[in-house]
């Protein structure tokens, strides 16, 4: 009985390390993902902030206008536009495809800027020794 | 839109005084009213007093006066201006106490802030005020979003052509609106278009030299500060078109204070706004609402009065703003 328990002491000891790493892995492949997802870009005194972005493929980025003048954001190429943005207004956009994406504000027109959308990495994670 | 007959008259060949012509502008920001008579300018000072007797020499036989208001921004409400309702209603009625009621009103547009229905509405019953007969609008960038135009048009561009350009004729002078606020490209500034370019070309093909012309469309058609959008990209083509007229006079908005420009027979003009002033050129980050002390708001918004005098080359222009 007694060395049972104490194999079970011991299992518990290991086991409770592997979860909090285990944890920890998830939480650090969570908050990447989530910061690989969402990029925030402000239109700020008639200028995107910042002007050129880059993205990995699969990102959603989210544009807020803190100005006092209405802005819009739409890519040269037609991928996206937004409706006209009053001040706090957001716009989001996810990108599924690689690319150099030009944009402005069709409103103030001189107000340009770009987004580069990186392809997938091609390295998965090697932590689990898979490749 | 109903065009009165063109008035074939004996011109004279006024040489019009240009020297006295720029001093007079000059002075207008403080409120002169100018006018050229018989080729001689005289300007009179614009004291609450002289308008309010009608002192000044006001309409002779042939005189045509009309007023030009700009960005109303009807829906704006950031503290550069709370009510911009109650300055468009000032204005109103400072146009409606003017000695000689004008005939017509033109808007050189940012009617309103967001091209909202509620908006164009308001504005709509704002305007009814008026003593003038009617108001003839462009629309500004504000008046064109998420829908290319389609509620502007539909409430304020009725027999237009196109994105909302026209032309009709008052007192022997021929007026064209243009619309330069659609299809802006990146980079780029205002921007009119082949075909509205072709339109006006042919619109004022058959026309005399001597008829006088009046165009009006909401950013400058000459380059006054291209890095806030403060131009015209093909204006150069339109003006190409009205270069052997004897009096050209182009009136604009967008930029929220006046300046004026006079080149061989083309004299440009931009008007205050009714909402909210904006930065000299260059002056702070951008074209924004530029906020200053409430008490001192009043005076730099206002009202453009034009006087033209039929059979001269005659055209007495005047801002005011809503503290005169």
């Amino acid at each position: 009985m007694k060395s049972a328990i104490k194999k079970q002491l011991v299992l518990l000891a290991l086991a409770i390390p592997c979860i909090l790493l285990a944890a920890a892995i998830t939480r650090a492949a969570t908050d990447s993902k989530q910061s690989a997802k969402e990029t925030r870009i402000e239109i700020k005194d008639f200028s995107f902030q910042p002007k050129l972005v880059t993205v990995p493929v699969g990102a959603k980025v989210v544009w807020v206008n803190k100005d006092e003048e209405p802005h819009t954001v739409v890519s040269t190429d037609k991928t996206f536009l937004s409706r006209a943005l009053d001040t706090d207004d957001t716009f989001a956009f996810t990108f599924d495809k690689p690319g150099t994406y030009e944009y402005f504000c069709s409103v103030h027109p001189r107000m340009t800027a770009k987004i580069v959308v990186t392809a997938p990495d091609k390295q998965p994670m090697k932590m689990y020794g898979m490749n | 839109m109903a065009k009165e007959k063109f008035i074939t008259e004996n011109l004279n060949n006024d040489g019009i005084d240009r020297r006295g012509f720029l001093k007079c502008m000059a002075w207008a920001g403080t409120g002169a009213y100018c006018v050229l008579r018989g080729g001689v300018l005289t300007s009179y000072a614009l004291g609450d007093a002289a308008l309010r007797h009608g002192s000044l020499p006001r309409a002779t036989k042939g005189e045509l006066a009309f007023v030009q208001i700009s960005d109303s921004h009807i829906g704006f409400n950031k503290p550069a201006n709370p009510d911009v309702v109650g300055t468009l209603r000032q204005a109103i009625a400072k146009i409606n106490s003017l000695p000689t009621p004008p005939a017509f009103i033109l808007h050189t547009g940012d009617i309103t802030q967001l091209s909202k229905p509620d908006q164009f509405d308001a504005v709509a019953e704002i305007l009814k005020d008026t003593r003038a007969e009617r108001v003839f609008f462009v629309p500004g960038e504000h008046d064109v979003l998420d829908d290319d135009g389609a509620g502007y048009r539909e409430r304020f561009a009725k027999g237009t052509m196109g994105d909302g350009w026209y032309s009709f004729d008052s007192a022997g002078a021929h007026f064209i609106g243009l619309v330069n606020v659609m299809n802006l490209k990146a980079g780029g500034l205002g921007n009119l278009g082949t075909d509205q370019l072709e339109w006006l070309q042919d619109d004022v093909k058959h026309l005399k030299s001597s008829t006088p012309i009046v165009v009006f469309a909401h950013i400058p058609l000459w380059s006054i500060y291209p890095d806030w959008g403060w131009g015209t990209s093909d204006a150069e083509q339109a003006l190409s078109y009205l270069k052997r007229f004897g009096s050209v006079t182009v009136l604009n908005g967008h930029i929220h204070q006046t300046m004026k420009k006079v080149e061989g027979n083309i004299t440009f003009h931009t008007a205050m706004s009714t909402a909210f002033p904006q930065a000299a050129p260059g002056v702070g980050a951008g074209p924004g609402p530029m906020k200053v002390d409430a008490g001192k708001l009043r005076s730099v918004l206002g009202i453009t009065d034009v006087n033209f005098i039929r059979g001269r080359h005659t055209l007495g222009i005047t801002d005011s703003t809503l503290e005169s």
